[in-house]
């Protein structure tokens, strides 16, 4: 599924914090949207998302405009994972309460099989559907939180923060399983971060947001050569670049 | 020795048995900049909050020595810590939002903070509170002085903390990731600051932290912890050259910018290292 984004806005209560933001993501590509907190970069996917409902511009999927409420069929293409796994997660349900969720909603078949096969796919045990969240470990429980995402068979995956509240362990785990994924399922990944080099090793493609608006758009491998031309950028990737240096 | 910790062990009494979460740790602080890192629940801050005796009553807490500065903080009674607490020891936390009461101006919090433990009228501690947030770097001390906690950002917060932490001039500095709710540029900025704090002060540091290269970046001596033990403890400097296969699981499993992988190496946990 191609995404076009072409000059989006976004306000709140009369202040604007996406200014005009435009970009395009390929079928099978992934694109990485880095910037400090207060960007409006989550702001973004949240759009995309259908999650917000008062914005202007085009949001278009495969070359068709995005409606502001978006039809439920829409939700079975396009699916998002949020940052904190112990928040995204009902507290008072099963996993395979989560997961039956969607399939019900959409009236899908075999949801019985369904469940059990996503269940693999993000390689958690059999046994952990009748536990609950609290159960589980944060990675375990970020692995939900992309199991219930798949289940409804999405052609885009809207990721934000998707391993920021984890050790950087499981964040490998998350990162392998969700580059697995896209290369088993020929995903499209839209990813926001502020970590820079978990952009740059999950995505090929990279824009920069500050303020509102998207400054830069650089290739993971420009960045990684230091080709880059706003100040931001610049910053960000020597911060990033200094501390991976040895002291 | 600012602190002395030989042993410690910290376990829970639960429904169902007991879990013991420290498992011998022994550390040793001078006025230097200790880094505590590990994954979650390696019992890293549990270390620090029992050496605060800041844990439950039904905490189980062991050890051959716990001491701060001389004093043994098993048998420390309420009263005693109090005068530990705060006017020697600072502990700055991790996430400004929840610290700071959010319904009384900064100023105050800090002015509150400096009137505790050196007395003096309220104007004086008002005072003292914007030369303390000058002292952080706030621009313009007077206008936060009056704000709330909600008013300010992440990294002001952090910086109010720290102002309300270095009041009482303490002699070490316990910081629980200080700056792992901040951006990547603001944090490089707060442990700036608080390493030129404690250098100027001849402070002891203890940052606690799971950030590998953060850590080297800051501190003087590194001790590694995981499933409640110290793995192994390093010059920071050596950090990102490490032996121990556990803190070179830690290093290779991060996506790195300047050398990208095709695949992220998965720590592989070896039960030989908790003997």
């Amino acid at each position: 599924m191609t995404i076009e984004i072409d000059n989006l806005r976004i306000s709140f209560v009369g202040r604007e914090v996406v200014k005009g933001v435009s970009f395009n993501v390929a079928k099978g590509a992934s694109f990485g949207i880095v910037g400090e907190s207060g960007s409006g970069k989550s702001t973004v996917l949240r759009a995309m998302a259908g999650l917000n409902n008062d914005w202007s511009g085009r949001i278009a999927f495969s070359g068709e405009d995005a409606p502001l409420f978006r039809p439920p069929a829409f939700f079975r293409k396009v699916q998002m994972v949020f940052q904190d796994p112990y928040g995204s997660l009902h507290p008072r349900q099963t996993i395979d309460r989560i997961l039956s969720e969607l399939p019900l909603v959409h009236g899908m078949d075999n949801i019985d099989d369904r469940i059990a096969k996503v269940l693999s796919a993000v390689a958690l045990p059999q046994t952990a559907r009748f536990r609950y969240p609290h159960q589980l470990s944060g990675g375990q429980r970020q692995r939900v939180a992309i199991a219930r995402a798949l289940i409804a068979e999405p052609e885009v995956l809207l990721l934000d923060e998707p391993t920021s509240a984890l050790d950087v362990s499981v964040q490998a785990e998350i990162l392998n399983l969700l580059a697995d994924l896209r290369a088993e399922r020929n995903l499209t990944y839209v990813m926001v971060s502020h970590n820079l080099s978990v952009i740059a090793h999950l995505c090929t493609e990279v824009g920069v947001m500050i303020d509102g608006h998207m400054v830069e758009q650089v290739t993971a491998e420009d960045l990684r050569l230091g080709n880059v031309n706003h100040a931001h950028t610049r910053e960000l990737r020597s911060l990033s670049v200094e501390l991976e240096e040895p002291a | 020795m600012l602190v002395d910790i030989q042993n410690l062990k910290i376990g829970f009494k639960s429904r169902t048995g007991f879990h013991q979460a420290v498992k011998g740790v022994s550390l040793k602080l001078g006025t230097e900049k200790l880094g505590i890192v590990g994954e979650s629940g390696s019992g890293k801050s549990l270390t620090a909050r029992a050496l605060m005796k800041l844990l439950p009553t039904q905490t189980v807490i062991e050890a051959d020595k716990l001491e701060f500065d001389g004093i043994d903080i098993r048998s420390a009674s309420e009263k005693q810590m109090r005068t530990i607490r705060g006017k020697r020891a600072g502990f700055i936390l991790q996430d400004p939002k929840y610290s700071l009461n959010p319904v009384k101006t900064v100023g105050s919090q800090v002015a509150e903070a400096w009137r505790t433990h050196k007395g003096g009228s309220k104007r004086a501690a008002l005072e003292a509170a914007i030369n303390l947030l000058e002292m952080v770097k706030i621009r313009d001390p007077k206008k936060v002085a009056a704000s709330y906690p909600h008013e300010v950002s992440g990294g002001m917060g952090q910086r109010v903390m720290i102002a309300m932490m270095l009041a009482p001039d303490p002699e070490l500095l316990i910081a629980d990731e200080p700056t792992s709710a901040l951006d990547a540029t603001v944090q490089a900025e707060i442990l700036r600051l608080i390493e030129e704090l404690v250098s100027e002060r001849g402070m002891g540091l203890l940052l606690i932290s799971h950030d590998l290269p953060l850590v080297s970046h800051f501190c003087d001596r590194v001790a590694v912890m995981y499933a409640g033990h110290v793995m192994e403890e390093l010059k920071a400097s050596d950090l990102l050259s490490a032996q121990h296969p556990y803190t070179r699981g830690l290093l290779n499993c991060m996506p790195s910018l300047m050398h990208p992988k095709e695949r992220l190496p998965v720590l592989t946990r070896d039960p030989e290292w908790l003997k």
